[in-house]
């Protein structure tokens, strides 16, 4: 199921690309919702300039090795730099938020 | 039954020797660790994980690290390490030392080294998650090399990275499970933590076995000490067995226990002194027995050690000395004075000398290192000289202790060993009576004072299992080495040295004395001899006169009444007549008389 979603609508010049990559294990139902949730605040919040890889460890699990994957589901924001990781199904849209740093944290 | 480290007596030893394959029905994985497989009885459990745990910097993931890599070169079971904590770089630059090459493991197939890193600190969680990312990597991981031992280190790293401990610890619970069902035997090391054996408490999933390294600071030297606190299903050794971190990885000591079961010898090994082998009945000591040679300074202990060595030597076997005091050109120079020519048998390659400080090494490094040059040299005689100088490095229990398990390791090589121990000059058997008990033979040599001088004298304290002398005999060092003299006692005691020689001068001059005199009375004898046999012919002459005289008046036939008349006649004859002075005259003595 590695993939790459393409977002709905065209990627818009100007914006910050986003480049998103999804840690899952098949079709379990945490990496459903979490690929679900990742879509739907994409849209929501990344409309254009975001690109999701999905990488199914279970097919490869060798590149858990590449971004020290131990938790499934994880999320790693590859762009913008620095890189940022979220573990969990995304269901905690405003942890999420904070987590990629789309919204400013409790500490910040 | 537990004993308190450092001070089990031999006869604790005895009892608490680590059981070994009594129950065989639990299958364990030898770790091949040096002495961990006589502790723990065999291993291992198979296909279970063990938690290895204790204080920073106590060896965990070294232990962690040899068992796989003695399970990959001696057992051919191919491992997986997964290091939470040090990258693999650092890892394998790590135990390069111990000669450990996991590169070339790794290239072999037979190793992975996963590295997890917990770069990013916390990550939020978003709403549920598992470690399934841990669980595939391990998977792929152990199926790539066909993996039969795991080590995870350390994994309780993972509490620092993930803010949910309770799904952490859920998970961490079906790690452990999932570990047991794919069957590969584990490692899991923990950090102490304050109270517990585990700073998050994991002992509490992993609880087939579990064992606690300690590394302790007891007067300057560290030790460090290795537990099995429990071992599901099996009988293990309850005691804190020290343990080194040596050139060639992990030892566990005692890494030979055989619960005093030597095959012992009747053969008799010389003592190099041809009088000190009639004291102790014929013959010197027993082969594979210990001997000590306690005494003050000076008394000539290391040159009986020397001698013990020459006449090894001489017999065509080989000869280790450990020095703690003198180096060897210093032992062989001062041997050389005494007439034992040493240098020749270290030329021959018969003897190997080990000069070091005992402060160099702790107690259990010094153990260590004996056993390892004893091992390569395989010597039949061992002098260490003197024993006494490790009391520097430990207390008089650690190191009775460690003597006792060195003994131990000598006996069953076989080996005849000679220690010395400085003892003081008020009391001088005290220095040995800590490890009097180990030896089997106790010489005490010492020095007496007295006429202005010391003297040395030896005498055997004890010797198990042969008749040995009860007396004390001077002990000189002459230029031909050691030679042992008869003492004399008198009322001033025992007389040693010059007193001994004026003794033995007034013995010499009173035997000549008595010599002489007998020779006197031999002559006097004679001569009463010649006089009573000269006495003897005169009474006989006299007695033949007289003889002679009786005889001739028989033959005459005279009777005495006709004698009788005679006599009257000639008296009457006599009394008228006038006395006729030329009778008189005609007397001899008168003629004498008158002649003056």
């Amino acid at each position: 199921m590695t993939a790459t979603v393409r977002p709905d609508t065209p990627i818009t010049d100007g914006e910050e690309l986003w480049y998103l990559r999804l840690y899952v294990a098949g079709q379990s139902p945490k990496s459903l919702h979490a690929l679900a949730n990742l879509k739907r605040l994409c849209e929501e919040y990344l409309a254009g300039h975001y690109e999701i890889e999905v990488i199914d460890l279970i097919e490869n699990p060798s590149l858990a090795r590449g971004d020290d994957i131990l938790a499934i589901p994880t999320l790693v924001r590859r762009l913008p730099e620095p890189l940022r990781r979220i573990i969990g199904d995304l269901s905690n849209t405003e942890r999420v938020l904070v987590g990629l740093r789309l919204l400013p944290g409790p500490s910040q | 039954m537990t004993v308190t480290p450092g001070i089990a007596t031999d006869r604790q030893r005895g009892a608490t020797e680590p059981p070994v394959g009594r129950l065989a029905h639990l299958p364990k994985t030898p770790t091949g660790i040096h002495g961990l497989d006589e502790v723990t009885g065999g291993g291992l459990p198979r296909g279970r994980p063990t938690l290895v745990c204790g204080p920073a910097g106590c060896g965990k993931t070294l232990l962690a690290m040899e068992f796989l890599v003695r399970g990959i070169v001696e057992f051919d079971e191919p491992g997986v390490f997964v290091t939470f904590e040090e990258s693999a770089d650092d890892l394998v630059a790590n135990v390069a030392s111990l000669g450990f090459d996991l590169l070339r493991y790794e290239a072999d197939g037979q190793l992975v080294i996963d590295h997890v890193g917990m770069v990013g600190g916390e990550m939020d969680d978003t709403g549920d998650w598992d470690l399934d990312g841990l669980f595939l990597r391990l998977g792929a991981a152990i199926d790539a090399v066909g993996a039969k031992r795991v080590v995870l280190d350390t994994i309780e790293t993972l509490f620092g990275a993930f803010s949910n401990t309770a799904t952490l610890r859920s998970e961490l619970r079906r790690l452990f499970g999932w570990l047991k069902d794919r069957g590969v035997t584990a490692v899991i090391t923990g950090e102490r933590g304050d109270g517990t054996l585990t700073r998050h408490g994991i002992e509490e999933y992993v609880s087939d076995c579990v064992i606690v390294l300690d590394h302790r600071v007891t007067e300057q030297t560290s030790t460090r000490r290795l537990r099995i606190l429990k071992y599901r299903g099996s009988l293990h050794g309850t005691n804190e067995y020290p343990f080194l971190i040596g050139e060639s990885g992990i030892s566990v000591l005692p890494v030979t226990s055989p619960g005093l079961r030597n095959a012992v010898s009747t053969q008799r090994v010389s003592t190099g002194v041809a009088r000190l082998d009639a004291m102790l009945g014929g013959g010197g000591f027993y082969r594979g027995s210990t001997v000590l040679v306690s005494g003050t300074a000076g008394t000539g202990k290391s040159t009986l050690a020397a001698q013990f060595c020459n006449a090894a030597c001489t017999r065509g076997e080989r000869a280790m000395y450990f020095a703690f005091e003198e180096s060897e050109a210093e032992i062989l120079r001062n041997m050389a004075s005494v007439g034992i020519d040493l240098r020749r048998w270290v030329d021959a390659g018969l003897l190997q000398f080990r000069c070091f400080r005992p402060s160099l090494l702790g107690l259990e490094a010094h153990l260590f290192a004996v056993q390892k040059f004893v091992s390569e040299f395989d010597p039949s005689v061992v002098v260490k000289d003197p024993v006494s100088d490790l009391l520097r490095v430990g207390t008089v229990a650690d190191v009775s202790a460690m003597l006792a398990r060195q003994v131990d390791f000598l006996k069953a090589k076989g080996v005849t060993s000679l220690f010395t121990s400085l003892s003081s000059f008020d009391d001088p058997a005290h220095a040995g009576e800590q490890i009097a008990s180990l030896v089997d033979t106790w010489l005490v040599v010492k020095t007496m004072e007295g006429n202005g001088e010391h003297n040395r004298i030896l005498s055997v304290l004890k010797s198990r299992g042969m008749a040995h002398s009860n007396q004390i005999r001077e002990f000189l060092l002459t230029g031909q080495g050691i030679e042992l003299a008869d003492v004399y006692v008198g009322p001033q005691g025992v007389l040693t040295g010059s007193a001994r020689q004026a003794q033995e001068a007034k013995e010499r001059s009173d035997g000549a004395a008595w010599q002489e005199d007998l020779e006197q009375r031999r002559v006097n004898l004679e001569r009463r001899r010649e006089s009573v046999e000269a006495q003897v012919t005169d009474l006989w002459r006299e007695f033949e006169n007289e003889a002679d005289i009786v005889g001739r008046l028989l033959s005459h036939g005279s009777t005495g009444v006709e004698d009788r008349a005679g006599q009257r006649a000639e008296q009457g004859r006599l009394r008228r007549a006038d006395p006729d002075e030329s009778a008189l005259k005609v007397r001899p003595s008168d003629v004498e008389i008158g002649g003056k």
